[in-house]
């Protein structure tokens, strides 16, 4: 958390946008910057998926098995 | 200095816990505050949390947060993802809440407030935490398997099989009886189905907006949605206000039924970015929104807790739902005290997030202490209406009659003071044509959040919108939870299909996916009907099944957790996850028997399809049937509730046969108690996320 706010100017709107990913990975938002990020540092060769196909496996992924979803 | 200050703390803790829970059980005759059930319930959340879960954190696993977990070792930016705590328990407590936490208690408080109450508070935390903690150590230290992996593994091939079945019955049970509830909050209310009729297209909306208007805003996206969900209670109360509209808005529960099962194919078929996924973000705001709401409408009214401590009805005559409160109030309240589906979330997605092993704690215990609180809350709720009130909302039309009048001599019948007039006002008061016999908790439960949030809030005017606003919100969760769940059931029917024939398998093979879908809708769907038709009102026979199917799955859970504990050679502490073994096994065996066999009509599924049977053969028509064919319809019922009683009885022993088996071989040093565990490396990477 804090490399994030070191390397930022404006603090307030880094934390908000912090405070607004982290509400996205609450509610389910599959976090594609991350694994761009991810990509980028450990598989630096490969191809990185677009972001829709991304979203589009992440959700074939979430609704597809049981484990996400109570009564 | 520090040592003796913490010991002080704990100390004030643990003794205003105990007087709190003195003040509950003690006060007779007299009016007891909803604030002393907090109390009570919180400092035995603090002391669980702070002293029992250490046994499983310290103990068991010996969590260690040098220990790479398996978000770090297998980190691919997608599903092994590492993940600050906060989140993950954001995550995970709005994946294990749902609408059970919310029903299950308002129904239990036909016995009163007390027994709900000590068993939610109790429950949690020798039973569903440990559970829940435990589940997702082990599966931490697994890379994220599954339960059913993680059974067949440790336990072996027939439990493995066991918790597969286990998890099929009990998504076709749990969507029926959830679908039920929310056909019988919406039956003859044209507000309440306009509403949640527009959050279909709202979803839809979202779902076209996040695909091509502005991609991946979804923040943006939801609150839109949100707004409009404002909009769509407004409309609501437009059409029920119009002579004109309101008629061709006002259903009956048949009719609805078939809306819901129609709904829920279309919802397995269709794309998840159109509709599954914006329902699903727009259900999580508002269900962490209604939570924060009801809480604080809670601490600022404080409201008195009406229904008595503990009812008449224990002794079984209760009209909400048949038996005893042994078993019964244990079947009833699952999630909030001990819910086998959080052990599917618990070694699902968030092993696969932790950053820190000791995170487990917090997210595997601390999670499900907050889903207990809710439950507490929904049980004040309920106890903060007029008892008189809550049997006439909650009582079936078999015993209740048709009419205000009818409604209220039966109430008092029971020993509990309500008048017609007060019947026909409160349906006034929350915008509705009539609030008898709305079966399901769901309506109670609104009637009684919308009293403490106009408390609260805004004066008696707004009571109908607050009321719609709560329907619109449990509806909104119940429909997420029905969508994904027959998703799931059918990617799980789908692979076992293609057994027998192989395109069946096929995920993108629309003929098979058709089908499959409208196999696994058939299946809810079929409860669902004969839940809506059924004289008495169909939450009777259909949540103690919901509550028996979701036990069976926590006992599969806790033979897991305690093979796992075993052979890891802890068995000294393997009575973490053995005594509520032992208690529900009791539980739910005692609860399927009854439901099978007892002789009372009421209770025994059996019984009643004899009872129906015998009146038929007399040529008459039973209580509530208008037809012969609807009558025998009963007995079919009957019978198929029967065999699915006893279906989940003969799984809980076969899977406890099998669990006894390799614990014994173990224990007496015929197998080695090897741990499967994936073997330590250190954590390389410390800092939040990358």
């Amino acid at each position: 958390m804090t490399p994030a706010r070191a390397t930022t100017h404006a603090p307030l709107s880094a934390g908000i946008a912090r405070a607004l990913a982290a509400l996205r990975r609450i509610i389910g938002v599959p976090d594609y910057d991350r694994y761009v990020q991810h990509m980028h540092a450990h598989h630096p060769g490969c191809a990185v998926l677009p972001r829709d196909e991304f979203m589009r496996e992440r959700m074939a992924d979430r609704y597809g098995r049981p484990g996400n979803r109570c009564c | 200095m520090h040592r003796l200050r913490s010991t002080l703390a704990w100390t004030a803790v643990a003794l205003a816990g105990a007087g709190s829970l003195a003040a509950i059980a003690l006060a007779r005759g007299e009016k007891v505050s909803a604030a002393w059930l907090l109390v009570a319930a919180l400092c035995v959340y603090a002391i669980a949390y702070r002293f029992y879960s250490r046994i499983i954190a310290a103990n068991i696993f010996a969590l260690d947060a040098t220990r790479a977990t398996p978000a770090e070792r297998l980190n691919d930016g997608r599903d092994f993802v590492p993940t600050n705590r906060w989140i993950v328990f954001g995550h995970h407590f709005a994946a294990i809440a749902g609408p059970g936490p919310l029903v299950g208690p308002t129904l239990a408080a036909q016995f009163g407030y007390l027994p709900g109450a000590l068993w939610i508070i109790v429950g949690v935390a020798i039973g569903g935490a440990v559970q829940d903690c435990v589940i997702l150590c082990s599966s931490l230290r697994r890379d994220g398997k599954t339960l059913g992996e993680m059974a067949k593994e440790e336990i072996g091939p027939v439990a493995g099989y066991t918790a597969l079945v286990a998890v099929i019955g009990i998504m076709v049970i749990l969507i029926a009886v959830l679908a039920l509830v929310v056909v019988n909050a919406l039956k003859s209310s044209p507000w309440g189905i306009v509403t949640l009729g527009l959050t279909i297209p709202i979803a839809l909306f979202m779902g076209v907006y996040l695909r091509w208007l502005r991609p991946h805003r979804v923040l943006e996206a939801s609150a839109i949605g949100l707004a409009l969900l404002v909009v769509a209670l407004y409309a609501g109360r437009w059409v029920a206000g119009s002579p004109s509209l309101a008629p061709i808005f006002t259903f009956d529960g048949p009719t609805i039924a078939l809306m819901v099962i129609a709904y829920g194919w279309a919802a397995a078929v269709l794309p998840v970015w159109l509709l599954l996924a914006p329902r699903d973000y727009l259900s999580a705001f508002v269900k962490i929104g209604v939570v924060a709401a009801l809480a604080l409408g809670i601490v600022v009214v404080l409201p008195p807790l009406e229904m008595p401590a503990v009812t008449r009805f224990v002794d079984g005559t209760g009209p909400v739902f048949a038996g005893k409160l042994f078993p019964f109030v244990f079947i009833t309240i699952a999630c909030g005290a001990i819910s086998g589906f959080h052990a599917l979330i618990s070694s699902g997605t968030t092993p696969k997030l932790l950053e820190s092993e000791p995170d487990a704690r917090l997210i595997g215990y601390g999670a499900m202490l907050m889903e207990s609180a809710v439950a507490i809350m929904a049980l004040i709720a309920a106890c903060a209406l007029t008892p008189g009130v809550y049997f006439a909302i909650n009582a079936p039309v078999a015993l209740l009659g048709t009419t205000a009048a009818t409604a209220a001599e039966a109430v008092q019948q029971w020993g509990f003071v309500v008048t017609p007039d007060q019947l026909a006002q409160l349906a006034r008061d929350v915008g509705e044509s009539s609030i008898l016999s709305r079966t399901g908790g769901a309506p109670s439960l609104a009637v009684g959040m919308a009293h403490l949030f106009s408390a609260a809030l805004g004066g008696s005017g707004a009571l109908a919108l607050w009321y719609h606003f709560a329907i619109m919100f449990e509806a909104l969760f119940i429909l997420t939870t029905l969508d994904a769940g027959t998703r799931v059931g059918r990617f799980m029917l789908q692979g076992l299909l293609k057994h027998a024939w192989e395109p069946l398998g096929r995920v993108s093979w629309y003929p098979a996916v058709l089908l499959t879908s409208a196999m696994v809708v058939g299946m809810w769907g079929y409860f669902l009907y004969q839940g809506v038709i059924d004289p008495l009102g169909g939450i009777n026979s259909l949540w103690p099944l919901f509550g028996i199917a979701n036990q069976l799955l926590a006992t599969v859970a806790l033979c897991v957790g305690t093979t796992v504990i075993i052979k890891m050679g802890k068995a000294r502490y393997a009575f973490m996850t053995v005594v509520p073994l032992c208690w529900l096994t009791v539980v739910t065996m005692t609860a399927g028997f009854l439901k099978v066999f007892s002789r009372d009509p009421k209770l025994g599924f059996l019984a009643h399809a004899e009872l129906v049977q015998e009146t038929l053969d007399a040529g008459l028509l039973p209580l509530g049937a208008k037809t012969v064919a609807d009558a025998s319809r009963i007995v079919t019922n009957d019978r198929v509730d029967a065999f699915v009683a006893a279906f989940f009885l003969a799984s809980v022993i076969v899977i406890l046969a099998a669990s006894l088996r390799e614990w014994w071989a173990v224990l007496g040093g015929r197998k080695p108690a090897v741990s499967s565990e994936v073997p330590y490396r250190p954590r390389t990477a410390f800092a939040s996320g990358d």
